[in-house]
């Protein structure tokens, strides 16, 4: 015990020392706790949450589009999805071999499905089919059992129950491109997976409205991505639905009256500027977009040489021929270059110098005032009054009207046509005007192009009484994602005096409703319906003189490329107009046997739907 | 010296005790804090399984019972009986760490394992025992003259060294390590000069270089972790990025039981082994981890005290011996998972799961016990009694 109290001495000593240095690091603990759970508390658990919690957009539905009578146009249907979950079934090609029997898989698709599922985990569900069949829903569901790992999805995709009816306007959907991403970065609705948005027609200019807002999921995720729960949902606001002026009724009425040719016509309400019928044919069926093209069936359409996936209506540019001739006259008649008794003698031929401009009229037609030269459609009439009043007062005064411009309608992709003048010439061409020119545009010949909206504005102009009505196809004033009830018309006067118009008029309604007239045989009979007009044929390639002292040929042996383009373009009633209407049918001959006509029997069918209309509920007008 | 205690202490103050006497003298404080700990762990590992006894609570529960009747068993038997057999623990310890190196289990990467049919067995914890209680004995014997020669230093050293060596192969840094602090406390508690340490850690830490190279891959790389834990924060820094997450989130009151969301969603890996700290802390926040803390302080303190109340040199050796491992067990844990210390491979004392570690701490706080049973009991230089 001599050495004992010595090494219980420095055991203690040193004991308290160790104690101490102990005591020290517990503190170092206490202080790391406190740092981590109360001084990075607030980042720490945003860390957790980013880690737990995994937000995901919810697609709203996408807003319907109506016909002004309410009548579906587009709609959104249930897409019956197959997919397969590779940790539910102990083989993945087991699955898919049963899977064969009731719907078709290609190797193709197979390929895709393990790729698909090589990439995920095993309890993402891996897209097999879509857009099933109701039947196929119903025998997947019933062979269950045989059938591991296999799951129904319903998801959403849109669908034109009038199909190929109204397909320009309304255009499609699609997945966005990259393009569409990059630009609208600021809506992540477009990172869905199948998720579409408008990509022409209205489906495309109204697309936000359509759209609506995307809605969230919070879901608790674990480690490895598997979902746990979802803690909170929040639905978003469904698209608003699309009214738009259309009647489906008539719409289908004028795509059948015209027929399997190349063609278009635009029928517009002269005050309000609303599309009554726009129809452009051949057309195509939207849904072939959405259901996904053969490329035999892409190239199909892209070389139809009656381009059905253009809307002839605003993107088809077409020489107006003499239905330009209204413009010839108003602009001659309000710059005083002749009065409405100004008379010219029609020998069926005129000159400029070495030129000779013909009447389409061989022997000619005599002495004709300007509302005679309407009625008539005299050439030589409007050569004179194009050279007296000059081709840039002519392009001035078609511009009013709307030509030589896009009409602003709320479509995309139209064109805006051409009316010449002088300074375009020298800008484009690089070439001075010469006199001649005038003349030959002065009939709706030359460097011409209008469009068959262009026509329908522009005869909705004279008709209305000289106001600058714009057309629309929707209802209402969309603008982004806001609707409002359009406003009452209050369009800009033209300055056009009413006297010029009244004379122009007068030429029109004599044209179908006097003996003689370009129009006569299509005029409209019905008390209360009768229709103005305006013929035009249009050539498309220059007729030589030899050709011409060969003799007409007939059409059928004309090819169709050369073919003259036949358009009309009218109003009606004549007594209290309500409607403008502009067909052109493609190298399809004649305005006022092939052109003029159509437009007859569509306005005849769109004036009774409108006492129809009236009849059913008095509307004040 | 007057008063019961003194008149107890001098009718404890022979050779031999009776069952009875031993029986009195069993350290109920220390066994409610034991038990008190464990209680949470049951409790944390209950809440790792989601709310479910399986698959760790229960087992470790049984595990418990098992190693509260070793603890009792060893805290009967006589301390000397203890130091008497010192060595020959240790020989066995030595033999099975040999063994481990020739034909263990490889388990996480390193060979840490024995199967011996009923247990799967890891030496390196029983030499965690083995070795306070050799060191203990061997600075039993030294008067402070002898404890002062650098010569008699170097067989403990040796003896210290040759199982740090082998575990450190395993590879296992964390018990490594703690062989070699708990051995250092030892020294230290026996008197060895201050200067001397200084020599041996000047020593350690030229041999850093050395050591560096010996290190294995993924040993560096959680070092190199550790130093900067944000540059891979999906890769090597995971365990630990994840565990500050869920210490943080957890804040002052915690998620709740049950409802720690970075364990649940398994977002924190080794939940219920390593990093059971971290979910415990997650889900009962500062206060909860204050309160384990306080608890295995208080057990410490236990230790303190026994250490001081003992006799012999060798119960004090003993006592603080064991205490000091278990200090470094939870120290290192808990500093490990709040990103003080590198990851290296500790278990938090009595709550993680794990039977080997569970066991050889409930016998080393038996042999504590023990040490407070036979405080007074005179022991002599060679384990006999007093000569």
């Amino acid at each position: 015990m001599y050495h004992d109290n010595d090494r219980a001495r420095i055991f203690t000593r040193r004991a308290m020392m160790l104690a101490g240095g102990q005591a020290v690091l517990m503190s170092t603990l206490v202080g790391r706790m406190y740092y981590l759970q109360v001084v990075e508390a607030d980042k720490y658990r945003m860390q957790a949450d980013d880690n737990r919690i995994s937000t995901q957009l919810l697609a709203p539905s996408r807003g319907l589009i109506l016909d002004r009578n309410g009548i579906a146009m587009a709609v959104n249907q249930h897409n019956y999805v197959v997919q397969v979950i590779p940790e539910q079934t102990p083989s993945i090609d087991y699955t898919l071999d049963q899977l064969s029997q009731i719907i078709l898989l290609t190797d193709n698709d197979r390929a895709r499905i393990h790729k698909d599922a090589r990439r995920h985990r095993s309890f993402v569900p891996i897209t097999v089919r879509e857009n099933l069949s109701w039947e196929e829903v119903a025998r997947i569901e019933v062979n269950a059992p045989d059938l591991p790992g296999a799951v129904i999805d319903v998801g959403q995709s849109r669908y034109y129950p009038l199909q190929e009816l109204g397909a320009h306007i309304l255009g499609y959907v699609a997945a966005p491109s990259e393009a569409d991403l990059q630009a609208e970065s600021a809506d992540s609705l477009l990172q869905l997976p199948g998720f579409r948005i408008g990509k022409a027609g209205v489906e495309r200019v109204y697309d936000l409205a359509l759209r609506g807002k995307g809605g969230t999921k919070k879901l608790e995720v674990n480690a490895v991505g598997r979902v746990i729960n979802e803690l909170e949902r929040k639905e978003g606001v469904p698209g608003v639905d699309l009214t738009l002026t259309l009647d489906t009724r008539l719409q289908e009425f004028a795509a059948r009256r015209l027929g399997d040719q190349s063609a278009a016509v635009v029928v517009l309400d002269i005050h309000s500027g609303a599309v009554i019928v726009m129809a452009s044919t051949p057309s195509f069926d939207p849904n072939a977009f959405n259901r996904g093209l053969t490329t035999a069936e892409w190239s199909n359409l892209v070389n139809n040489p009656y381009s059905p996936l253009t809307n002839k209506a605003i993107a088809g540019q077409f020489a107006p021929g003499s239905t330009f001739k209204p413009m010839t006259a108003l602009a001659a008649l309000e710059n005083n270059a002749i009065t409405p008794d100004t008379q010219v003698f029609c020998p069926g031929f005129t000159q400029l110098g070495n030129f000779i401009f013909r009447c389409w009229k061989h022997g000619g037609h005599g002495l004709l005032n300007v509302e005679g030269a309407l009625k008539h459609s005299c050439d030589v009439f409007f050569y004179e009054a194009a050279r007296r009043v000059g081709i840039d007062r002519i392009h001035e005064m078609s511009a009013r009207f709307g030509l030589s411009a896009q009409t602003g309608i709320d479509l995309p992709r139209e064109l805006p046509g051409l009316v010449p003048s002088r300074t375009w010439k020298r800008h484009t061409l690089n070439q001075p005007w010469l006199p001649g020119e005038t003349m030959i545009n002065g009939i709706g010949q030359g460097y011409m192009l209008v469009t068959p909206l262009q026509l329908a504005v522009m005869v909705s102009r004279i008709a209305n009484g000289g106001l600058g009505v714009v057309p629309h196809v929707a209802r209402d004033l969309i603008t982004g994602s806001e609707v409002h009830p359009r406003p009452a018309p209050n369009w800009p006067s033209l300055n056009v005096s009413h006297q010029s118009l009244d004379v122009v008029r007068q030429g029109m309604i004599a044209v179908c409703n006097e003996p003689g007239g370009t129009g006569y045989s299509a005029r409209i009979t019905e008390d209360g319906m009768w229709m103005a007009g305006k013929t035009g044929t249009a050539q498309v390639r220059h007729i030589t003189t030899r050709e011409r002292e060969a003799g007409l040929k007939p059409l059928s042996e004309i090819p169709w490329k050369e073919r003259d383009h036949a358009l009309f373009i009218g109003f009606a009633p004549t007594e209290a107009p309500r409607y403008g209407v502009a067909v052109v049918v493609e190298h399809g001959g004649h305005g006022g046997s092939v052109a003029a006509p159509i437009a007859r029997d569509i306005l005849i069918e769109v004036q009774k739907r409108d006492l129809a209309r009236m009849a059913a509920a008095p509307e004040s007008h | 010296m007057l008063g019961r205690d003194s008149r107890l202490s001098m009718r404890l103050n022979h050779t031999e005790m009776s069952w009875r006497e031993k029986l009195w003298q069993i350290n109920w404080g220390l066994l409610a804090l034991i038990t008190a700990v464990t209680g949470i762990g049951l409790l944390t590992l209950y809440s790792a399984a989601q709310g479910h006894i399986q698959p760790w609570a229960l087992k470790q529960f049984l595990r418990f019972l098992l190693g509260m009747g070793i603890l009792f068993m060893v805290a009967m038997v006589d301390i000397r009986f203890w130091m008497r057999h010192a060595y020959t623990l240790y020989m066995i310890a030595m033999v099975l760490l040999v063994a481990v190196q020739v034909r263990g289990t490889v388990g996480m990467g390193a060979q840490r394992w024995i199967d011996l049919g009923f247990i799967q067995l890891q030496p390196s914890e029983i030499m965690k025992i083995a070795l306070v209680l050799s060191l203990a004995r061997y600075f039993h014997g030294a008067t402070v003259q002898e404890t002062g020669r650098p010569l008699f230093l170097v067989p403990p050293l040796i003896m210290v060294l040759a199982p740090t060596g082998l575990v450190m192969k395993q590879p296992d840094l964390g018990t490594a390590l703690m062989l070699m602090m708990s051995s250092g406390a030892i020294f230290f508690m026996a008197g060895v000069r201050l200067w001397k340490f200084g020599v041996l850690i000047a020593g350690g830490l030229a041999a850093v270089p050395v050591a560096w190279g010996f290190l294995h891959d993924y040993q560096r790389k959680r070092l190199e972790v550790f130093l900067n834990p944000d540059e891979d924060p999906l890769g090597a820094g995971y365990h630990i990025t994840q565990s500050k997450i869920a210490l943080g989130s957890g804040g002052l009151f915690g998620k709740g039981f049950l409802h720690g969301t970075q364990s649940r969603l398994d977002f924190l890996p080794e939940k219920q082994t390593d990093f059971i700290f971290t979910m415990f802390g997650e889900e009962w926040g500062m206060i909860g981890g204050l309160v384990l803390l306080t608890l295995y302080a208080l057990l410490v303190a236990y230790g303190y005290a026994i250490a001081l109340r003992c006799r012999s040199q060798f119960g004090r050796l003993v006592a603080l011996g064991i205490t000091t491992t278990f200090f470094l067990y939870f120290f290192i844990n808990t500093a490990m998972v709040m990103g003080l210390v590198p990851v290296v491979g500790v278990p938090l004392p009595l709550i993680s799961y794990g039977g080997t570690a569970m066991l050889s701490l409930l016998f080393g706080f038996g042999l504590l016990m023990s040490a407070y049973i036979h405080r007074d009991v005179p022991i002599g230089r060679r384990g006999a009694h007093e000569d």
